[in-house]
């Protein structure tokens, strides 16, 4: 430190119509560095990565790469320029039916200057000096296909590499990595830096964030909450500064309750995974919050019934439950409302109406034969009580803003009873407004059955819950009651801090 | 169907525009003019018996047309219906001419024909992850090779030399054949095929199953988002086979409907049924700007394909002009679905 940055960005903007996603970002790299940015989601950081690698114009502010102004027109330019990215998705960074020293030198093959035959021994030594660089003890002659992820993703960085940048971004890198895979690519990133590359590193995992950071960038929001590079880093304040509250919103009265509705022994979610055991009562809203990545999803679907455990029992209402499918849980009264609405929940072709009723036509029909009566009152009746705001309940939802699409996605499954409510990430790209309506929906109409939201936003769970469980690691660190929290031991909990200190 | 292109484009968030009733209406009305144009231009063409032809040509490719819509509707594509429909004719004459059975046993044998063919198909697609218009491909080449084996490529029609040269001395019982042949009276005697009530009730069974049941609605719901409909609780897997069934069975019916017009086991005959069928439901997409597959559409789209063809044909077009129409007319139909209407999601 105390060297000039290699890259700075100053007051960078940007708007997506009247939407400001990035509200002046100030962000300096510096080389032999590893700079970790932490952020929720929609707190701006692929939005800044896209404007960083070219992919997108910048809406303000200046880029300066070496002391040059740096300003690039495409991702081509920018990685000329010195600035490489790997994106999270690593089968975009390599062609997985050529082998690994065609993508190694696969920039080559393009471009001016490429020579018009494809020479495959002048591919391989090419490639061959990109690997040795690199310390990668790869066959030249594999087919990445064939290739675990791990070595995927370093053939992608090595490619990547190949253009001697002074500027590395890593988008998640680690993210379908195994830990000792993931043990490979630190060491990767080791010999990087020693190289005196300036890394900026995106990641959510605490653990390689412990392992790699030299200084912490925290996003919310659109701008930077929080620069951490005196050592030892502030892990804890670092995820303070992403996730911790932002208004005093009205607080909930934490209800406690008598009788259990769910039960969960031992379930083992991964491998080498601590179990889980928990209890859910009727009449409680249970949120469960930790990092993304941490298994909230993964727990979220072996509730449901869509992913087996791989170790542990679960009961309702004191019977056994072991759902082999969606269908099992639906008819056990498990209902989930689930990530990504429209990855997994909108059915585009259909209005409203037919959104609502679908996990139950079934039960809205006689010998097969809808019954359109019941289910328009149906829709209707859930249009009201939730507020979804629209003309009718035969609009589609491609009309409807994100608030009110999700508004129909919890509507479709409090249109029934159930037992256990599961919803994961309900709030993700829904306004304040709609997120209060949804939120007091859940706490208002408890009717016996047990609640169970998965969040990332630490705000939004104390919102809505009445208990709050802490993930981390696919396994539960934390249980506080949603009346008088210790907000630093549950941020504690949150960023994985050694779990003696945490007990 | 029901809901009005008013509310559709109030569904939509904004009021209907000319391009609204383009994309609504331009193929009823096209077809209407179609229908004047002919009328004035070909001699004969608005006559009643004319009509029925035209109902007649397109009931064994409107038949066809009726199950790859099932298809359609959850996502997938069956272009093995065009040889499903050979391949059960074939079944039917040799099951009557060569092992002299009745009428009821040939149809039966047609129908499992129709629905094991529809089952590996479905097989082939949700547990062998084959992509469907491969699989549909594959089957469409064996179903080919296998319906000429028995005979040794040879057509089958009563008297023929069998390849041990034994002559078959089966007969098409008159039963069948009058599901290709024989005419209800109305009105006028002698007026509407049996072929015309079997396309007639099948689309109406198929649009109410569609349309009003709930596994029609699931289906619709596994082609629009299959993660969505797995996570409501709707077997998937079981949906996707299903519709393979249906449109196994639905060819089968076709090919049935065939022999009994033929009276024979024409190896050379239903080259089109694949083209025309198809051309039929997806220019359903376009009709009332459903902009999804529909039986309503696909029985007006076989009925278009009927018409253009009758009329050129009574215009004395060339034969070798039909297919070209046939494609071009495709083409506009799923640019109007596509292109115009903004939801080219499949």
């Amino acid at each position: 430190m105390g060297a000039d940055a290699v890259f700075r960005v100053d007051g960078l903007r940007k708007s997506f119509g009247q939407n400001e996603v990035l509200g002046g970002i100030a962000l300096d790299l510096y080389a032999g560095e590893v700079t970790v940015l932490m952020g929720a989601n929609g707190a701006g950081k692929s939005t800044l990565v896209k404007i960083v690698s070219g992919v997108y114009a910048r809406g303000g502010g200046t880029m300066r790469l070496a002391g040059q102004a740096f300003d690039p027109g495409s991702p081509a330019e920018a990685i000329r320029a010195g600035v490489v990215t790997v994106h999270q998705n690593i089968n975009d960074g390599v062609v997985a039916d050529l082998d690994v020293a065609t993508n190694l030198t696969l920039d080559r093959l393009s471009g001016k200057g490429a020579s018009l035959l494809f020479k495959p021994a002048n591919v391989r030594v090419e490639a061959r000096a990109v690997a040795d660089r690199m310390g990668l003890t790869l066959d030249l002659k594999a087919r990445v296909a064939d290739l675990p992820l791990a070595d995927r993703q370093m053939v992608a960085i090595a490619r990547a590499m190949a253009h001697q940048p002074k500027v590395l971004i890593l988008d998640e890198p680690t993210s379908s990595l195994s830990s000792a895979e993931a043990d490979r690519l630190f060491a990767l990133i080791d010999r990087l830096r020693g190289q005196g590359v300036a890394i900026l590193y995106i990641s959510h995992r605490m653990s390689d964030i412990r392992r790699l950071a030299d200084r912490i960038v925290s996003m919310r929001d659109g701008v930077v909450s929080g620069v951490f590079d005196r050592k030892p880093l502030d892990y804890e304040g670092a995820v303070n500064a992403m996730l911790g509250r932002k208004i005093l919103l009205d607080r909930v009265i934490a209800r406690s309750s008598a009788r259990a509705v769910f039960t969960a022994q031992g379930l083992q979610l991964a491998p080498g995974a601590r179990p889980i055991s928990m209890t859910l009562g009727a009449g409680e809203v249970v949120a469960i919050t930790g990092l993304v990545g941490v298994g909230k999803t993964a727990l979220a679907e072996t509730l449901f019934g869509v992913r087996r455990p791989l170790a542990g029992t679960m009961h309702m209402d004191g019977k056994p439950y072991a759902p082999g499918s969606a269908r099992d849980a639906i008819a056990a009264g498990v209902f989930l409302v689930a990530k990504d609405r429209a990855m997994s929940g909108i059915v585009g072709g259909f209005n409203i109406e037919r959104n609502i009723s679908l996990p139950f036509l079934k039960r809205m029909s006689g010998f097969g034969v809808m019954k359109k009566r019941a289910e328009r009152a149906a829709a209707r009746r859930q249009i009201g009580e939730l507020g979804i705001v629209c003309r009718s309940e035969k609009d589609e939802l491609s009309a409807l803003s994100g608030g009110n699409q999700q508004k129909v996605m919890v509507a479709r499954w409090m249109s029934q009873a159930s037992r256990l409510f599961i919803l994961d990430e309900p709030f993700q790209g829904v306004d304040i407004s709609a997120r209060r309506d949804i939120a007091t929906k859940l706490r208002a109409s408890p009717d016996g059955r047990a609640t169970l939201l998965f969040v990332t936003e630490i705000d939004e769970a104390l919102e809505t819950a009445d208990r709050i469980l802490v993930m981390s690691e696919h396994a539960i660190v934390g249980e506080h009651r949603n009346d008088d929290i210790d907000l630093d031991r549950l941020l504690a909990e949150v960023a994985g801090g050694p779990l003696t200190s945490a007990a | 169907m029901s809901s009005s292109l008013a509310e559709r484009a109030a569904a939509r968030g904004r009021s209907i525009t000319l391009r609204d009733y383009a994309i609504g209406y331009g193929f009823i009305i096209l077809l209407i003019g179609l229908i004047a144009y002919f009328a004035i231009a070909a001699d004969g063409f608005a006559s009643p018996q004319s009509a029925v032809f035209i109902f007649q040509s397109v009931a064994i490719t409107g038949v066809l047309a009726l199950g790859v819509t099932a298809t359609l509707v959850v996502g997938g594509f069956d272009l093995s219906i065009g040889s499903v429909a050979t391949s059960a004719m074939m079944a039917a004459s040799y099951a009557m001419v060569v092992l002299e059975q009745n009428a009821v046993v040939a149809v039966i044998a047609c129908l499992v024909i129709g629905a094991v063919v529809g089952l590996i198909n479905g097989w082939l697609i949700v547990y062998m992850r084959v992509p469907d218009l491969l699989a549909t491909l594959g089957m469409m080449f064996l179903l080919l090779g296998l319906q000429r084996i028995p005979t040794e490529g040879r057509s089958i029609a009563t008297g023929m030399t069998m390849p041990d040269g034994s002559v078959a001395n089966g007969k098409f019982s008159e039963a069948f054949l009058a599901l290709g042949r024989h005419r209800i009276d109305f009105f006028i005697p002698n007026l509407i095929p049996v072929s015309v009530v079997v396309l007639i009730v099948l689309a109406a069974l198929i649009w109410f199953f569609l349309e009003y049941t709930r596994f029609g609605r699931m289906m619709y719901a596994v082609g629009s988002n299959e993660r969505a409909a797995e996570l409501a609780g709707a077997p998937v897997k079981a949906y996707k086979i299903w519709a393979y069934v249906i449109s196994g069975v639905f060819a089968s019916i076709g090919g049935i409907l065939l022999a009994a017009r033929l009276g024979r086991g024409d190896i050379a005959s239903g080259n089109n049924l694949l083209l025309d069928a198809v051309a039929a439901a997806l220019i359903g997409y376009a009709v009332l700007g459903a902009a999804k597959p529909n039986a309503f559409g696909t029985a007006v789209g076989a009925v278009f394909v009927g018409v253009l063809l009758q009329g050129l044909t009574m215009m004395n077009a060339p034969y070798y002009t039909q297919d070209f129409v046939k494609g071009a007319v495709l083409v506009v139909a799923l640019v109007f679905t596509f292109a115009l209407s903004g939801r080219g999601k499949r």
